[in-house]
């Protein structure tokens, strides 16, 4: 829920950053590059970006406004940027070269990073708290280095908001801070901000019929030796399925009395290993 | 520039270093050792207790660091960011690293970028290549469907961020030597986010600091029935966490969620009631050190992680097991 207090609150422009990624079922590797394959993978809007657009539409909805989503990947990741036009979200942008693959975290939030600045007048940028594929969580404190901005990862609720700065909570090991944090800033957003809406018939019509541009490295002029593979600090040497190296004891309880036995045996597995 | 040592961020709350601090050291000596490098922590809070301090030196840092001051109180990702880069500056180490806590997983990137470094978060384990002596860093990605090892070749420092609980903290070596350098206050500029106030969590224990963990899900069948859980995790002081589904349905809060959306938790017990085990809920619990578990179907995936299972029904069993720890003295604390 968002309180509007007694401000005089200019629209605001808000940024969502979100990734296609694969479905986490199905995972291929590229051995050699260390990379994971794409094609021929069902890729779906990161989770947790979802709830990243539904806050964006929120408060464009309250204040008036304008969001713009923007993802960084292949050419196929269009489908991303449209699911986000169909859930209501006002524009979209590619950002697609192939110089670009194969960026780690370092070199994708300076891809980015080069984007919003060409977009400029933003009010916030929001992100996913992580994306389930690379799993780091590094890209939102990441794009708030590159762009001199304040962050607040973990947000779990905005409970003001004005041209001049948010207050939120943000979500920690042993609790909420409440925080207030200076606009413009970039936020990383947790489940608990909203809950994401379905995609509307006229927002898919809309999306469908939209025309998304695409910015290469011709638009953004980065230094090939600082994005993609080449451009990235950090470098995947090997990939490896884990195997499962545990193995089970398992035993049966049927029944009320056969559950006394079972649970008997699993203390006295749990007294062997000195756990209680 | 030469780069060289091994340091750790640590951290304090209200004055205290936490835990984590002490299971980095234990990762940074052995790091330190092969690297044949001395081993530093740094630290930034407001009067920290200085015999914590020492603990740190105890627990085998050769070298504290620390920038205490009113402004940094609370971590505050710009002010923590200069005073981390000003350190970097001065003592140019090889290699930093740090929990991945809320804090961690914040600095750590926001630093990255400033420094120029190479991260990599959420490791499960961190070796020295005996070759080139570059930091090897492991983590599980996808889900934890594979493990990654990444190497960060020419970017300084190398930088990693390692999950709470999943090493021993460094023992005490009483008599130990060390330095404790108060670096002065850099100049911090107005901040521009300010922390106004603190929510505690409900009950009982923080989900990412406890020993022993109970999760429970959809099997549970509805919220009335969570009372048996609580005492089961009462008796055992353990934490009481949650599948996705459980929190979906309200039954219990976000905080409590452990997943790939949710929280990631290493305990050395694991107790999984009425859950699948779904590869999403697998990926928040997969490092745990025991993993027991309770359900109805013989088939779940979760068997297949477990160390111990019973197949069977969670409404006898749980109530059998809390039967008998309530008769070997274990009572859950009345609430």
């Amino acid at each position: 829920m968002i309180i509007n207090y007694n401000e005089k609150v200019t629209p605001v422009r808000i940024i969502v950053c979100i990734k296609q990624v694969p479905e986490t079922k199905s995972v291929k590797m590229d051995e050699a590059t260390g990379t994971v394959i794409r094609e021929g993978v069902e890729a779906i809007i990161n989770p947790l970006d979802l709830y990243a657009i539904e806050l964006a539409i929120r408060l464009r909805d309250s204040y008036g406004g304008e969001v713009i989503s923007i993802s960084m990947g292949p050419p196929k990741a269009i489908t991303a940027l449209k699911e986000a036009i169909a859930m209501g979200v006002d524009t979209a942008i590619l950002i697609s070269d192939a110089g670009f693959a194969g960026s780690d975290t370092w070199a994708t939030s300076h891809i980015l990073a080069a984007a919003i600045r060409r977009i400029t007048d933003y009010n916030l940028v929001i992100c996913g708290e992580r994306a389930t594929d690379g799993d780091t969580g590094q890209v939102g404190p990441g794009l708030a280095a590159w762009l001199d901005l304040p962050v607040a990862t973990y947000v779990s609720r905005i409970s003001e908001i004005n041209n001049r700065h948010c207050r939120l909570n943000r979500l920690v090991e042993d609790g909420y801070e409440q925080l207030t944090c200076q606009l413009p800033c970039v936020l990383t957003v947790v489940k608990e901000i909203s809950q994401p809406r379905l995609p509307t018939l006229s927002g898919k019509l809309k999306a469908k019929a939209m025309q998304i541009p695409v910015w290469n490295n011709d638009t953004l002029q980065l230094d090939p030796a600082q994005v993609g593979l080449q451009g990235s600090p950090t470098r995947v040497v090997r990939v490896i399925k884990p195997k499962l190296t545990r193995s089970c004891r398992l035993v049966t309880a049927a029944d009320e009395t056969t559950a006394a036995q079972a649970a008997a045996d699993m203390i006295a597995f749990l007294d062997q290993k000195q756990l209680l | 520039m030469e780069h060289c040592g091994v340091w750790i961020l640590a951290q304090q709350q209200n004055g205290a270093v936490e835990r984590i601090s002490y299971e980095l050291l234990s990762r940074g000596l052995e790091l330190a050792h092969k690297r044949n490098s001395p081993l530093g922590a740094m630290l930034f809070g407001c009067q920290i207790n200085p015999a914590d301090l020492a603990e740190l030196i105890e627990r085998g840092a050769d070298l504290v660091v620390v920038v205490d001051s009113p402004q940094l109180e609370h971590f505050l990702v710009e002010s923590y960011a200069l005073c981390m880069l000003e350190i970097i500056k001065e003592y140019h180490p090889e290699i930093i690293i740090a929990g991945a806590t809320s804090l961690g997983r914040t600095l750590m990137p926001y630093v990255a970028i400033k420094a120029g470094a190479g991260l990599t978060a959420d490791c499960t384990g961190l070796d020295i290549e005996p070759e080139t002596g570059l930091l090897l860093q492991t983590r599980p990605a996808i889900g934890g469907n594979i493990m990654a090892t990444i190497k960060t070749p020419r970017h300084r420092p190398q930088m990693a961020t390692v999950r709470p609980r999943s090493t021993q903290p460094a023992a005490k070596v009483p008599g130990r030597v060390g330095r404790i350098i108060n670096h002065p206050v850099p100049k911090l500029p107005a901040a521009r986010m300010a922390r106004e106030g603190f929510v505690p969590n409900e009950e009982g224990q923080s989900l990412a600091d406890a020993d022993i963990v109970v999760v429970v899900g959809r099997g549970i069948k509805k919220a009335e029935n969570l009372p048996l859980i609580y005492r089961l995790a009462g008796q055992l002081n353990a934490a009481v966490g949650a599948t996705r589904d459980v929190v979906d349905r309200g039954w219990l809060s976000y905080p409590h969620q452990v997943g790939l959306s949710g929280a990631t938790i290493s305990p050395r017990l694991y107790i999984g009631i009425g859950l699948s085990g779904s590869i999403q809920h697998i990926a928040g619990m997969q490092t745990a050190e025991t993993i027991v578990a309770v359900n109805s179907d013989a088939n779940a995936q979760i068997f297949k992680l477990a160390d111990f299972g019973i197949v069977g029904d969670l409404f006898n069993v749980v109530p059998a097991l809390a039967q008998l720890l309530q008769e070997r003295g274990l009572h859950a604390p009345s609430r």
